[in-house]
């Protein structure tokens, strides 16, 4: 296997130079916050998904952790797709980036909907490093049901 | 490697045995693969070890030619199936220089072997009649270290939730030893039963056992032993070691998976009430109570992992055919190159003992600060497969403050160039993420 699918530049870039990290407080006082903190027990690492909403548009996305370039880049491709977006947009885009992780290799991803996404496509053939990649978006999930909004479908990876 | 002279009329290098690795390699089919392209480059033995040639065909010959239950049939194969697996106890106990075979009890991997010890202490805790070696309450003490592998934790965890009894644990020092300054207070007259790893699965750490035996006697306490990374390196013998019980799993010396050990002193195990209750651990059922068979049956409830016994059998005569003194030496000189070339890499930090004294073939480390993740999977894209995580030790991880390792474990079939080609992708890795 090629080791340049796997890291591929995109994904070196959002590890070495990340988006949004940081667990921040809401600028609105208005917005729920909720938070999530998941690790992989396999190998330790950590992350911490925060969400501040106002029950529509998902205001702030902000994490912290440690880990794997794999797990830290795929934390900061969350931030960028989904922070500012209607909740059921988001949960279209967290929809597909599960369903092209769970597909081995064999999903074409949708770049208008994944983004910078995309570029996790060669992880999906790894097995071993499927759970790095959807580390923060499950944390994800829980720290948006937890701060009341919707719940999308369940992994299968 | 740095050498030194030794004076004459000392022993020299090269009194100590020594094998051809080549002839080695050539037993284990596996050595033959490629991965990604790349020759096998092994290095993770600490987790399993290979199988030889002779280890599989034992295997593959006990179910065509041998098969059948154990203890129970009057029939020729069932004779000879029993006849291998008491066989293999024997071997077994001649290995580790036990008085008896009795006192080898088969289990599934030291984890069982551990948790069987655990749950005897919990039945005997229930029970007043019970030895009250074995009876643990409130005001008692389990004492295990900060360097134990998982196995070695949850099990005396769980013990304590259920007795009321206190857990409490060497620590380790910042070069990977475990730290005895404390000895005289963590092991009192409270304590029922210390349960210390012998060699690091994560460190490499051996520790010398022979001041806390003391003092484990002094007190009247029990020692158990997790042997599970010394027994496949290194001579083992059971009353030099002077513990109470070891445990080990064959799968890390040559053996199949589904079979480890436990051994304990004979009268101990004769005195520790049963764990598993079912067929073959029984002396004779009524409906209303039962009684049970001497150990090593009382241990061995049900069906054992016969085939897999056996075949542990044939790996301790491997073992025994090449010569642990020889393998013990041959991992030394692996241990001293490997500390050496390691530490000539840039940003390399080495978790651990850095001399190769008082130390086993298992070398963890940091790369500056790429994840390890993300170090093996470069490592393994170049054929070279190491340990990347937390190896199931994640105490002795927050002890060294990072959330996981990379990890290099060598065996007798590994060599020299094995490790020039580990720390050749160490480079590669470098270049990835710089």
């Amino acid at each position: 296997m090629q080791l340049d699918q796997l890291y591929q530049e995109i994904i070196l870039d959002h590890y070495k130079h990340p988006h949004g990290r940081g667990l921040r407080d809401a600028d609105d006082s208005g917005d729920q916050v909720a938070e999530a903190h998941h690790v992989n027990p396999t190998c330790g690492d950590e992350v911490t998904v925060r969400v501040a909403t106002d029950g529509a548009v998902l205001h702030d996305i902000s994490y912290d952790g440690m880990g794997c370039s794999i797990s830290q880049a795929s934390a900061s491709v969350l931030h960028e797709l989904l922070r500012g977006r209607v909740a059921g947009e988001a949960f279209v885009v967290h929809e597909a980036f599960v369903e092209l992780m769970s597909g081995r290799g064999q999903v074409t991803p949708d770049e208008d909907v994944l983004g910078d996404g995309v570029a996790f496509a060669g992880v999906a053939r790894y097995p071993a490093r499927v759970k790095c990649a959807l580390l923060p978006w499950m944390a994800f999930k829980d720290a948006a049901a937890r701060a009341g909004v919707g719940v999308s479908p369940e992994v299968k990876a | 490697m740095t050498s030194i002279a030794i004076p004459t009329g000392m022993p020299q290098y090269d009194d100590v045995p020594r094998f051809d690795v080549a002839r080695v390699r050539a037993d284990f089919p596996i050595l033959d693969r490629e991965v990604n392209g790349h020759p096998l480059v092994y290095l993770d033995s600490a987790n399993t070890s290979h199988k030889p040639r002779q280890v599989l065909d034992v295997l593959g010959e006990h179910y065509a030619l041998h098969n059948a239950n154990v203890s129970r049939s009057v029939h020729t194969l069932g004779t000879e199936a029993t006849e291998a697996y008491e066989g293999a106890r024997a071997k077994v106990a001649a290995f580790l220089n036990a008085s008896s075979p009795d006192e080898v009890v088969f289990t599934k991997n030291s984890t069982e072997a551990i948790n069987i010890v655990a749950y005897a202490f919990s039945n005997a805790s229930l029970r007043p009649d019970a030895d009250p070696r074995f009876r643990l309450g409130p005001g008692d003490e389990v004492v295990i270290s900060e360097m134990e592998h998982h196995s070695n934790i949850v099990p005396w965890q769980l013990l304590c939730e259920r007795t009321g009894a206190t857990l409490r644990w060497f620590p380790v020092t910042d070069s990977g030893r475990l730290d005895e300054s404390g000895l005289d207070d963590l092991v009192t007259e409270r304590t029922k039963i210390v349960s210390l790893v012998h060699m690091s699965n994560i460190l490499g750490t051996i520790n010398a056992t022979s001041r806390i035996t003391a003092r484990v006697r002094e007190v009247g306490a029990l020692l158990l032993l997790d042997c599970s990374q010394s027994v496949p390196h290194l001579p083992i013998d059971v009353v030099d070691l002077d513990a109470d019980y070891i445990v080990f799993t064959g799968h890390k010396m040559c053996g199949p998976t589904g079979i480890g050990v436990l051994w304990g002193r004979g009268e101990l195990l004769a005195a520790m009430p049963p764990v598993f209750g079912g067929g073959s651990m029984i002396e004779t059922v009524t409906m209303a109570r039962s009684t049970f068979a001497a150990p090593p049956a009382r241990f061995e409830a049900g069906t054992p992992p016969i085939a897999e016994a056996v075949a542990l059998g044939a790996a301790v005569d491997y073992l025994t055919g090449v010569g642990m003194p020889a393998i013990q030496w041959h991992e030394k000189e692996l241990t001293a190159y490997a500390l050496d070339t390691l530490g000539s890499v840039r940003d390399l930090r080495i978790f651990g003992p850095t001399v190769p004294v008082g130390r086993g073939g298992t070398i963890s480390f940091a790369l500056g600060d790429v994840h390890p993740h993300d170090v093996g999977q470069v490592l393994d894209s170049l054929g070279v497969q190491v340990r990347v995580g937390h190896h199931c030790a994640k105490p002795v991880c927050s002890r060294f403050g990072v959330p996981a390792m990379t990890r290099a474990s060598f065996y007798l079939y590994t060599t020299t160039e094995e490790i020039d080609a580990l720390v050749a992708g160490l480079e590669q890795v470098r270049k990835v993420f710089d």
